[in-house]
C-alpha cells in the first residue's frame, strides 16, 4: 500500500461559511465537520460522538440544521453554512449568546456551540416558542452539564429580547 | 461583617464568551507544527498471556512510531495510590480494553487502519466478571484473595441490639455502572525536549496527578514535567485519573519520535476503555423499635473495582461513610469492600461511592417505614441526625441543622400531600399509575479523613501589571463546567474589595500554579476558595503594611498601589496553605472521628408515572432542596444542582451499561441512553442557607450531592405509584436501578403469577 495514494482522488470544494467564500481541495466524502475543523479552521464546531447523536457539530446549512459529522463535504458544494463563529457581530454577542452567558446554558461549553446553532435555527422557525417546543427542538442536542433547565431559560429569554412584548 | 458586593452575585463565567462565540480552545482544538497522531492497539480479550505481537507484513510501516512496555523509561505503572495499573501491558491483560502498544503517524485515516494491522495472540486465562465470582475466588485476578480494599466502621454494640428489636428488617440493593458520558472525549497532546522534558496538554481535571505519573512513568524529575488543562468539555470525576493514563501514552510517543503527538478516543473507545461508576451490591440488616426508631444495624457495602485498584479504595471510603444517610444509629457495623473484576478499572464519577451506599440506605428506609407500618416521610423524621449526635464515624453534628424542617419545605414545595392523596384516587383507574417518593441525604464535602491535612493545598494570588486585570489567581483547580474561574475570582474580589472584572485566574499550568490539589470531592468552592480568600487578603495586608494603601480604597487606587510595590519590589505575590482546623480528630485505622470538615444536607421529592401498558417510568416533577451553606453565586450553583439530578435520573431509569465478558457492549451515544432534553421534568432547585461559616464566606461542597438523591428518590417513587397495583411486597422490590422498563415489566408479572 503507498501513502500517496491517500492523497489522490481529492477535488476542489466551494461553498460560503459565514458569509465568506471558501473553496478547499478535499477528499469529497470528507466529513464536513472536519473540513470546517481541519482545512477551515472553525474549530468551534464540536465532535462527541461521530454519529449524529449528540448534536455537538451542529451547523446551519442553507438555514437547515445537519450534524455536520453526517455531511459528506460535497454535499455541502454551493450551500451557505454557518457555524458559531458567524453568530455574534464583532464583539456583539447574539442574542442568544448572550442569553446563554447570562442564564447558565453554557458550563463545560462543548455541547455549546451546536446548541446554540440548534436554538437559533428554532427561533427563526418561530419567534416565540412554548417550553415544549423548546424542548422538542433542542433533543437532538445532548448537554451532560446543565440538566438543559438553564437552556430553556436562556432560548426563552433570548426570544423575549428579540421580540419585546 | 461588612456587605458583600460579589459573593452572591450571578456574575459572568469567567471563561463564558469564549465558549459561546465557539473561541474556546479544548485540546482537539489545539494542533502543533510536525505533529504526530497517537492511537492505542488494545487487548481483545479480558484476561490471558500475550504470546505474540505481530505486524501484517502486507502493511507499509514506514513512518509509523510503535511504543510498547519495553520502552517505557522508568516505571511502568500509572502512579496514583497503590502503582498496580501498567501504563502498558506487559507479558499480561487483565481486561478488555487494557492498552498494549501505541502507534504514532501524521495521517489520522491510515494509523487507524494500522492499529487493525496489528495482531496480537494470547494464551487466554479463566476470567471473572461479577462481585460474587470475585468473592468465591475461583480465580485469583488481584493480590492473594481478589480484594482491593476493606473498610469497617464499628459503633456501640450491634450484636446486642437483635434482641431487643421489634422489627428486623432485610434488604439487598444494588447499582450498575454508569458512564461519565462528558461530550468531550478524552484527548492530550505531549511534546518532548530534551532540555525542557515532557510537556503535556489536556483535557483534565488533576494536572499534578498526571504530573506524578509522568515523573515515575518518564523518569524525569519534576522540573523537566510540565502539565497544562486545555479548556475541557465535561469530566464529573472521568478525567480525575485516566488522563494520567492518555497523558503517559502520549508521552512516551512524543519521547520515542521527538514529536508532538495529539491522542483524542472516539466515543466508542472512550466509553469501552475508560472508567465508570462502580457497580455496587449493598446488604442492610436494621433492628427498629415498634415506633420506628432505628436501634442499629448491619450494612455491608461492596464495590467492583475492575482489574486494578486505582482509585476504588477511595470510593469505597465515601461509599462506607455515606452508607448510615443522615439518620441516627446508636449502634452500627459497616463493612465496605471493593473486589477486582477483569473489567476496565471503574474510577471517580461525581458522587464517589455515596450515589451507590444512598440509594440502598433511601430504598432500605422506604422498606422499614412499611415493615413497622409509618409513611416514609414519619420513618425519616423519627431516625433523622441532629445537633449533638453522631454519626456512624462519631463525628459530633455541631451545626444547627434541623433536617425535619429541611424535609417539611421540600414536602411543601413538592406538594407532597395534596399530590399522595390524589394519585391515591386517580390509579384506581387507567394504566398511568403515579406516585411520590422521597430521598434524605448529605454528602461530606472535600477529602475524607486526614485527606486535606496530608495534601496540604497551596494557593497563590499574585499583583499583575500587563494591564488585563489588577490581580492574578494561581491555582491547580480547574474549570471544567462547574463554575471554579468564575467563584475563585468572585472570592479573591471580594476579599480584595475590587471589582470582578479585575481578577482573573491563572490557565492550570505546573510551571505556572502551585499545588491547589485535585479539583474533586466537592473541594474546591469551600476548601481552595478559603485559601484563595486568605491569599488575597495577603495581598491587601502587604498593601496596606507598606503604607502604599489606605484602610479604604478605590479600585483605582489599589491597581495603583499594586504597580507601585511591583515597580518597587519586583513582584507582589501571596501564598496560602491549607492548615488542619484545631481540634479534629480522625482515626484512619478504626475509621472514626471527623470525616468531613462539614455535610452539605438535602430533601428530594420526585414525582414518577408508570405507564403498565408500556411499563415505562417517567420523571414528572423534581424537587431538590439543599442546604450548602453559603450560595457563591446563584445562577452557577443551580446549574449544578439541576445538571447532577438529570444524572441522576439517568442513573435511576435510562443509563445501563450492558457488560460482555467485562467488555462495555453498549459504547455508543445510540445506545448508552442519556436524558435528552424531551427526556426531564422541571428540576425545581431550591437551597436553604443556614448560615454557618464554612470555607469561603460559608460555602460548602455542592458539585457532587445532587448526583446522590435522585435514583432513590425515583424508584422510592415507582414503588409508591405501583404498590396498590402489584402489592406492597413486590413494590418494595425494586431494589436496583438503572430500573428499565424490563424490570418494571417483571415485577408487574410476578404479580400476576402469584
Amino acid at each position: 500500500m503507498s501513502h500517496s495514494s491517500e492523497h489522490r482522488g481529492k477535488c476542489e470544494l466551494s461553498f460560503t461559511v459565514n458569509g465568506k467564500a471558501e473553496t478547499i481541495r478535499v477528499f469529497p466524502m470528507e466529513r464536513l465537520l472536519d473540513v470546517l475543523r481541519n482545512n477551515l479552521g472553525r474549530t468551534g464546531t464540536k465532535e462527541g460522538c461521530g454519529e449524529g447523536e449528540c448534536g455537538s457539530c451542529s451547523v446551519l446549512m442553507d438555514g437547515k440544521l445537519v450534524n455536520s459529522c453526517l455531511v459528506p463535504a460535497l454535499q455541502a458544494v454551493g450551500s451557505s453554512l454557518t457555524t458559531i463563529e458567524g453568530l455574534a457581530e464583532g464583539p456583539q454577542l447574539s442574542a442568544l449568546q448572550a442569553a446563554f452567558l447570562e442564564c447558565g446554558g453554557a458550563q463545560c461549553g462543548i455541547c455549546t456551540p451546536g446548541m446554540i446553532l440548534s436554538a437559533s435555527h428554532l427561533l427563526h422557525k418561530k419567534a416565540e416558542p412554548t417550553l415544549d417546543e423548546i424542548r422538542e427542538a433542542l433533543a437532538g442536542n445532548l448537554c451532560r452539564c446543565t440538566g438543559y433547565m438553564q437552556i430553556f431559560e436562556a432560548v426563552a429569554e433570548a426570544s423575549r429580547r428579540k421580540n419585546p412584548a | 461583617m461588612t456587605e458583600e458586593h460579589i459573593i452572591g452575585k450571578s456574575v459572568p463565567r469567567k471563561e463564558g464568551r469564549d465558549k459561546v462565540t465557539g473561541a474556546a480552545r479544548y485540546i482537539d482544538d489545539i494542533t502543533m507544527p510536525g505533529m504526530l497522531y497517537g492511537a492505542t492497539v488494545r487487548s481483545q480479550i479480558p484476561r490471558g498471556v500475550i504470546k505474540k505481537i505481530s505486524f501484517d507484513p502486507q502493511f507499509d510501516w514506514a513512518e509509523f512510531v510503535t511504543v510498547t512496555a519495553k520502552d517505557i523509561p522508568g516505571k511502568n505503572c500509572i502512579a496514583l495510590i497503590g502503582d498496580d495499573q501498567p501504563c502498558l501491558a506487559d507479558e499480561r491483560v487483565n481486561h478488555p480494553e487494557e492498552p498494549i502498544l501505541l502507534l504514532a503517524h501524521p495521517d489520522p485515516h491510515l494509523l487507524r487502519k494500522a492499529v487493525d494491522a496489528v495482531a496480537i495472540e494470547y494464551e487466554p486465562l479463566p476470567a471473572i466478571f461479577t462481585m460474587e465470582e470475585s468473592e468465591r475466588r475461583s480465580q485469583i485476578i488481584w493480590g492473594t484473595d481478589n480484594t482491593l480494599k476493606t473498610f469497617l466502621i464499628s459503633k456501640g454494640d450491634v450484636d446486642g441490639i437483635w434482641a431487643k428489636a421489634d422489627s428486623i428488617v432485610e434488604g439487598e440493593y444494588t447499582t450498575g455502572a454508569q458512564e461519565q458520558l462528558y461530550i468531550e472525549n478524552n484527548g492530550v497532546i505531549a511534546a518532548f525536549d530534551r532540555e525542557q522534558g515532557i510537556t503535556v496538554w489536556g483535557s483534565l481535571q488533576c494536572p499534578y496527578y498526571v504530573h506524578k505519573a509522568l515523573m515515575a512513568l518518564c523518569d524525569l524529575p519534576a522540573e523537566k514535567i510540565r502539565v497544562v488543562q486545555a479548556e475541557t468539555g465535561g469530566a464529573f470525576g472521568g478525567k480525575e485519573d485516566y488522563p494520567s493514563i492518555i497523558a503517559g501514552h502520549a508521552a512516551l510517543l512524543a519521547m520515542k519520535s521527538g514529536r508532538p503527538v495529539k491522542i483524542i478516543y472516539d466515543r466508542l473507545e472512550d466509553m469501552t476503555a475508560t472508567t465508570k461508576r462502580h457497580p455496587s451490591r449493598t446488604r442492610h440488616r436494621t433492628a427498629v423499635s415498634k415506633d420506628g426508631k432505628i436501634l442499629g444495624g448491619e450494612i455491608d457495602f461492596t464495590i467492583d473495582g475492575g482489574a486494578y485498584a486505582t482509585l476504588s479504595s477511595v470510593v469505597l471510603s465515601r461509599g462506607t461513610i455515606h452508607a448510615g444517610g443522615p439518620y441516627y444509629w446508636p449502634n452500627v457495623r459497616i463493612r465496605g469492600k471493593a473486589v477486582a473484576t477483569n473489567a476496565p478499572p471503574h474510577g471517580a464519577f461525581r458522587g464517589f461511592g455515596a450515589p451507590q451506599s444512598l440509594f440502598a440506605m433511601e430504598r432500605h428506609m422506604d422498606r422499614i417505614a412499611q415493615a413497622v407500618g409509618l409513611s416514609p416521610v414519619e420513618i425519616r423524621r423519627r431516625n433523622f441526625l441532629r445537633p449533638g449526635q453522631t454519626t456512624t464515624t462519631e463525628q459530633t453534628i455541631r451545626e444547627e441543622i434541623d433536617l425535619g424542617k429541611l424535609l417539611d419545605r421540600a414536602l411543601e414545595l413538592s406538594d407532597y400531600s395534596a399530590k399522595k392523596a390524589r394519585f391515591a384516587q386517580q390509579n384506581k383507574v387507567g394504566p398511568i399509575k403515579k406516585g411520590m417518593g422521597i430521598a434524605a441525604f448529605l454528602h461530606g464535602a472535600g477529602f475524607t479523613g486526614s485527606g486535606e491535612r496530608y495534601l496540604a493545598s497551596v494557593v497563590a494570588v499574585e499583583g499583575c501589571t500587563d494591564g488585563n486585570g489588577t490581580v492574578r489567581v494561581l491555582v491547580s483547580s480547574t474549570e471544567f463546567g462547574q463554575g471554579t474561574n468564575t467563584v475563585l475570582c468572585q472570592i479573591a474580589a471580594e476579599a480584595l474589595d475590587i471589582p470582578y472584572d479585575d481578577v482573573r485566574i491563572a490557565q492550570p499550568d505546573t510551571n505556572q500554579v502551585p499545588n491547589s490539589g485535585p479539583t474533586v470531592a466537592s473541594r474546591t468552592a469551600m476548601v481552595v476558595g478559603s485559601l484563595v480568600r486568605s491569599a488575597a487578603l495577603g495581598i491587601k495586608q502587604t498593601l496596606i503594611a507598606s503604607g502604599s494603601l489606605g484602610s479604604s480604597y478605590s479600585p483605582e487606587e489599589f491597581r495603583t498601589a499594586c504597580r507601585a510595590h511591583i515597580a518597587a519590589h519586583g513582584e507582589l505575590r501571596s501564598f496560602a496553605r491549607y492548615e488542619a482546623p484545631e481540634g479534629v480528630f480522625w482515626d484512619d485505622q478504626k475509621y472514626r472521628g471527623e470525616a468531613y470538615a462539614c455535610f452539605a444536607w438535602a430533601m428530594y421529592v420526585a414525582e414518577v408515572a408508570v405507564d403498565l401498558s408500556t411499563y415505562s417510568a417517567s420523571v414528572e416533577d423534581f424537587v431538590a432542596l439543599q442546604e450548602v451553606g453559603r450560595v457563591l453565586h446563584p445562577v452557577l450553583a443551580k446549574g449544578q444542582i439541576a445538571g447532577g439530578v438529570a444524572q441522576g435520573i439517568g442513573f435511576a431509569l435510562y443509563e445501563k451499561v450492558v457488560w460482555q465478558n467485562g467488555r462495555m457492549q453498549n459504547g455508543q451515544m445510540t445506545n448508552y441512553i442519556m436524558p435528552t432534553s424531551a427526556d426531564l421534568p422541571p428540576i425545581r432547585v431550591f437551597f436553604e442557607e443556614m448560615g454557618n461559616l464554612h470555607g469561603a464566606y460559608g460555602a460548602k461542597g455542592i458539585g457532587e450531592l445532587p448526583m446522590d438523591g435522585p435514583a432513590p428518590a425515583i424508584v422510592n417513587a415507582i414503588g409508591d405509584a405501583l404498590k396498590d397495583s402489584i402489592g406492597d411486597a413486590l413494590a418494595a422490590r425494586f431494589d436496583s436501578v438503572p430500573l428499565m422498563p424490563e424490570d418494571i415489566f417483571e415485577a408487574v408479572s410476578a404479580n400476576g403469577e402469584r
